[in-house]
């Protein structure tokens, strides 16, 4: 038996209008990856202005398109979208079906990643959530924390299919165990089968983030030319019991599958790829072996896995200060100069004017805003514009919304000549900045508070 | 003789955290071999200078033919706290690949074409414009 998976969403902000396609082609299971560290951070800031909030606005998008072959019984809907309030995003699932007439599909809920109310409890059972990069201890973390959740594995979404759910809601979740899952419960792979579940690891790692497996974001040969690249190519993979893959994507989609554009997602934000922790399994994605087998398929075998540890990867945020930005351009002769000498001036006005800045940031765009000192003979650098980007970090809101009128009177007051904006307006919106603190947390003191409810839309 | 990497490999960078992560991808065996020996993380770390502020550790993928370097405190604080326009370090692949190393010269044959791109000029040319 081959099961048919597929990657329709890579993020918060993919189009919904990949459904169609991949549900034309006929997949079994459609698996929908919304979280990135930053995602969380923006839904936290929906969930706090209202509680019915914080899962992502497009999910009864995704729904409606997918909703019809639900209801047929075609396919099956794994997502994310949950958020940092699976329970909301679920009750909206619910509330599109019902509005579009689907009656009788089962929708789960999968919570329990949430660790805000759960820290103190952990801190007294021993958990020290020391940050996991830097290896600080959990009493220098810089304020309370705004979000904490835990990457759970595949296991609760395994239990909601087995409970018949057509929909699955999940909020922070590893972002391949949305695409182990199914495979689990399809080829019911025991928990202990590690090269299985590595290789379904391994394939949910390759389709989490969309089109990136079939041409996007792909810098190899050709990769100018990959065939109509405005139908966006979001990825299918036919997975056998033994864990073999084919990934390949819709014939009516641009973009090209073949072992370059895999395995430039390969190693996609991986760290040790001989050590890929995942929640259920470690696996080793050097032992995978390619094979290209023309017309957009790429088959991959052989992926070893071993036992998962102990812990789940969580992620807390603190508060860390708001942000402000402006933007001003200069052409050439001595655009840099011009750019360098606004920069100075508008720090020390900021500084006369007693705001106080706990960090800048001074992008020269046509030097070396994105290369920074990978550039060459950046201070010799004579480019016809340069556009100045200031950042800035405040404690205080209001201090980082004030900053901008220290450089628009530049205009007409000082020297550097033809200072314009670029477009309509300067900037000077401020941002909230969250920090971040990656930890690990013993999967004991999680998996107690792991609950999954179904239930049946009427 | 000397060639860029962008000349001879592919690329692609990703975030956690502070952590950028890039990775690079030769096109057969022998390329391999030489960024393997060229491309060191002692290179990348001087390389990226002060944008990367802590320490760089190199990973090898030989069945893909890739090298994966993990990158601390490379992102000005992370994503969501960065002041940096890429705060999540997605062009810093095209920034390690500007680096310089020595190849044998037969490499020379194998250096990858420019971007020759027409079909753009179909849909721009038939814009209204002013």
């Amino acid at each position: 038996m081959t099961i048919r998976i597929a990657g329709g969403q890579g993020f918060y902000g993919d189009t919904p209008r990949s459904v169609a396609g991949l549900l034309d082609e006929g997949v079994d299971y459609l698996c929908l990856e919304a979280l990135a560290e930053l995602t969380l951070a923006i839904l936290q800031k929906d969930r706090q202005r209202d509680e019915t909030r914080g899962f992502t606005k497009d999910l009864p998008f995704y729904l409606g398109a997918a909703l019809p072959a639900i209801a047929d019984g075609r396919t099956k809907v794994i997502t994310n979208a949950g958020g940092m309030n699976p329970t909301a995003a679920a009750r909206a699932a619910i509330d599109t079906a019902r509005r579009l007439g689907v009656t009788g599909i089962k929708v789960a809920t999968v919570v329990g990643d949430d660790l805000m109310t759960r820290l103190p409890a952990f801190r007294d059972a021993g958990a020290t959530l020391s940050h996991l990069d830097t290896g600080a201890s959990f009493d220098t973390f810089p304020a309370d924390p705004v979000f904490a959740a835990a990457y759970l594995g595949a296991r609760p979404i395994v239990d909601a299919l087995a409970q018949g759910a057509d929909v699955v809601i999940t909020g922070r979740c590893a972002d391949a165990a949305l695409f182990l899952a199914p495979l689990v419960h399809e080829h019911g792979w025991a928990w202990d089968d590690w090269d299985r579940l590595a290789s379904g690891m391994l394939v949910g790692h390759l389709l989490e983030c969309s089109g990136q497996v079939a041409g996007g974001n792909f810098t190899g040969d050709g990769w100018w030319d990959l065939p109509h690249p405005w139908d966006l190519p979001y990825p299918i993979a036919e997975v056998d019991a033994d864990g073999t893959a084919v990934i390949t994507k819709p014939r009516s989609s641009g973009g090209r599958v073949s072992f370059d554009t895999v395995r430039h997602q390969l190693l996609y934000e991986v760290h040790d790829p001989t050590r890929y922790l995942g929640p259920d399994v470690v696996s080793d994605f050097t032992t995978a072996q390619f094979a290209d087998l023309g017309d957009d398929r790429v088959r991959v075998t052989g992926t070893r896995g071993t036992p998962a540890t102990d812990t789940y990867k969580a992620l807390l945020a603190y508060h860390a200060g708001w942000s402000g930005e402006a933007r001003v351009a200069f052409s050439w002769p001595d655009a840099y100069e011009k750019a360098r000498i606004t920069a100075a001036i508008l720090a020390k006005r900021v500084e006369m004017a007693g705001h106080a800045v706990d960090e800048w940031c001074f992008e020269y765009w046509g030097v070396d805003a994105l290369g920074g000192p990978t550039v060459p003979d950046r201070e010799g650098a004579d480019p016809p514009e340069v556009a100045l980007r200031a950042a800035w970090r405040c404690a205080d809101r209001n201090t980082a919304a004030a900053i901008p009128r220290e450089l628009v009177p530049l205009t007409l007051s000082a020297a550097p000549a033809g200072l314009t904006g670029m477009g309509r307006g300067m900037g000077g919106s401020t941002s909230e900045l969250l920090g971040i603190w990656p930890t690990l947390v013993d999967k004991t003191l999680v998996d107690p508070g792991v609950a999954v409810t179904v239930e049946e839309v009427v | 003789m000397k060639l860029r990497l962008h000349e001879l490999c592919g690329y692609r960078a990703g975030d956690k955290g502070d952590v950028s992560n890039v990775a690079l991808f030769a096109s057969d065996d022998e390329t391999y071999d030489v960024i393997v020996r060229e491309v060191t993380a002692a290179r990348v770390k001087e390389h990226f200078g002060s944008m990367v502020r802590g320490e760089v550790v190199r990973y090898e993928a030989r069945n893909v033919r890739a090298l994966n370097f993990v990158m601390d405190a490379a992102l000005g604080g992370g994503g969501p706290s960065s002041l940096r326009s890429d705060n999540l370090g997605k062009t810093l692949g095209g920034a390690l690949v500007r680096m310089e190393i020595d190849v044998p010269d037969h490499l020379a044959d194998r250096r990858r074409p420019r971007p020759d791109v027409t079909w753009t000029n179909e849909i721009l040319d038939r814009l209204p414009h002013r």
